[in-house]
């Protein structure tokens, strides 16, 4: 579904990537893990089309979108749930939704997906009206990938979901993710928190300093000893 | 008589918070203090003279025409000027700004030359009504009702149509509008045309007040409104409205007590005494550098 091949990306003299290459298959849940700094952001920032690629392609359903506008990568069926969340603060939940639903104009649709992750999400539900920057930091996350999922993508690019949330929480985020996977909607999921995210993906890749140094089932993956030691705090 | 005083004020305010509101949403989306705004105010004002006086159009068809001429002007501004610098630094593109600011002054130096130029008599009847006591003529009537429509139609614009809603997430957060499948470039050119539009409608406004249309009338009033802008917190659309009120009332209240001679630099006072002491102006908020 999902071909990343030899992608490089440099800001300005800092080489973020070198020569990464991945590919996600339809269905699947595939984990971006690494350290702090080693590409994972990027990475996902030049898929949704945010930050130029110096070298390599980006491939989505056999089409090129290396070099496309990253509001059109949307409507090709590619969403972020960016790292930090960003909600949009001095918006209502409601609108923020609505944002999500940027791409589409068929009213009728628009409100169902929104019944949808009210279903998904029902403390949104409760909070419509508020706006976003009186959330909680999980309510925020919760926006976010409601606000991703509004336009329907095929596949949804998740960052750090669990970034700054209780144990108690980012168990309930990884099971919605499953749950949105179930559905149909195949993810790509950047962690620092590598054990969550190997627990619930069906492969992963390890990243170091803008490279992939491992790859593999995730099931295989937190079983080596490497891993372990470097990733799981073993 | 401080009602009548007032008066006056809301009237000349209105006419700066229509300026202030270009300032203040396109600084909100693009961190850019458009120079070129001051001009574009101005070229409204010589388009509005030109429908009336050539084409014989009404005031408010002039209006809109100047409208639709300075919204097509400031979206062909930002396209040539200040997008190819989109990535470069703000001073770039500030520099850029200037530059256009200049170039339009001086075009319409050379076109129009440089004496004042004045609407017919026939364009407006100006009449005087008493309002409790107060004297206030049709054409302040005209300044306060139109200012106050536009900035009606401009509040329901941002706040519930899509487009509007569209320009508000982009000025929170450029990138993350753009993963919502926001096309960022048209939501630009569309601020550009929106503010445009009001200068244009202010130019015609203030040369039906002052009597007076010149090449150089985009200065002083720019600067001003840009005070407005500030006074108000640069960003905020409520503040733009309240910022340009402020600001002209504080104007004809201070001609009337007798600093007629200090007119144009009591905006000034003002501004420089925001900067020092509350630089997020009334109703703005922190400001946050935009990546
Ligand atoms: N806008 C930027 N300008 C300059 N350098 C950047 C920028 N964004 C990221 N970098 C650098 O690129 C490298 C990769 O950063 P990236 O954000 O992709 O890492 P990450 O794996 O997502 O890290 P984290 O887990 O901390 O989010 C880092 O060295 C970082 O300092
Ligand atoms: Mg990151």
């Amino acid at each position: 579904m999902l071909i990343v091949e030899n992608l490089s990306v440099n800001y300005k003299a800092i080489k973020a990537l070198v020569n990464l290459s991945c590919r996600v298959e339809q269905g699947e849940i595939v984990a971006l893990i690494g350290a702090n700094g080693a590409g994972k952001t990027t990475t996902l920032n030049s898929i949704s089309g945010i930050v130029p690629a110096s070298a390599g392609r980006v491939v989505f359903e056999g089409e090129e979108i290396t070099k496309t506008l990253p509001h059109l990568i949307v409507k090709k069926g590619i969403s972020q749930v960016p790292e930090g969340r960003r909600v949009f603060a001095k918006m209502s939940v409601l609108e923020n939704l609505e944002m999500g639903a940027y791409i589409r104009s068929d009213t009728k649709g628009i409100a169902q997906e929104m019944e949808r992750i009210f279903h998904l999400f029902p403390r949104l539900a409760e909070r419509k009206k508020q706006l976003a920057k009186t959330l909680s930091g999980g309510e925020q996350q919760m926006l976010a990938m409601g606000r991703a999922l509004m336009s329907q993508p095929r596949l949804l690019l998740l960052d750090e979901p669990s970034m700054g949330l209780a144990p108690m929480l980012v168990e309930k985020i990884f099971e919605i993710i499953q749950e949105i996977n179930k559905t149909g909607t195949t993810i790509m999921l950047v962690e620092q928190n590598a054990h969550m995210a190997l627990s619930i993906a069906n492969r992963a890749y390890v990243l170091e300093t803008g490279q992939v140094v491992l790859e593999g089932e995730a099931k295989e993956l937190a079983e080596n000893p490497e891993v372990r030691k470097a990733y799981l705090g073993e | 008589m401080l009602l009548q005083q007032l008066i006056n004020g809301i009237a000349l305010g209105s006419t700066y918070a229509l300026i202030a509101l270009g300032y203040t949403m396109v600084y909100g989306i693009i961190t850019l203090i458009n120079f070129a705004h001051g001009e574009i105010f101005m070229a409204g004002a010589f388009v509005g003279l030109f429908l009336v006086t050539v084409l014989k159009f009404n005031v408010f068809l002039a209006m809109a025409g100047a409208m639709i001429f300075c919204m097509i002007m400031g979206v062909v501004i930002e396209l040539i000027a200040y997008r190819p610098l989109r990535k470069s630094s703000r001073l770039s593109a500030l520099i850029s700004a200037i530059g256009v600011s200049i170039f339009l002054s001086t075009l319409a130096l050379m076109v129009f030359g440089a004496d004042a130029k004045g609407f017919p008599d026939t364009a407006f009847p100006v009449q005087q009504v008493k309002i409790l006591g107060a004297e206030i003529s049709t054409l302040q009537l005209l300044i306060i009702g139109v200012s106050a429509l536009l900035m009606l139609a401009l509040e329901f614009i941002v706040q519930k149509t899509k487009i509007g809603k569209a320009m508000r997430a982009t000025s929170e957060d450029y990138n993350t509008a753009a993963l919502m499948g926001i096309n960022v470039n048209r939501i630009i050119s569309f601020t550009f045309a929106l503010g445009s539009s009001l200068a244009a409608a202010g130019g015609v406004l203030v040369g039906l007040l002052f009597n007076a249309v010149s090449f150089n009338m985009g200065l002083m009033a720019g600067l001003k409104a840009f005070s407005a802008a500030v006074l108000g917190g640069i960003g905020s659309i409520p503040g733009a409205m309240l910022g340009g009120l402020l600001l002209g009332v504080a104007e004809v209240m201070g001609v009337a007590a007798g600093y007629s001679s200090y007119r144009d630099a009591i905006a000034f006072a003002i501004l420089v005494l925001v900067l020092l002491v509350k630089p997020t102006g009334l109703l703005g908020q922190k400001i946050q550098k935009k990546v």
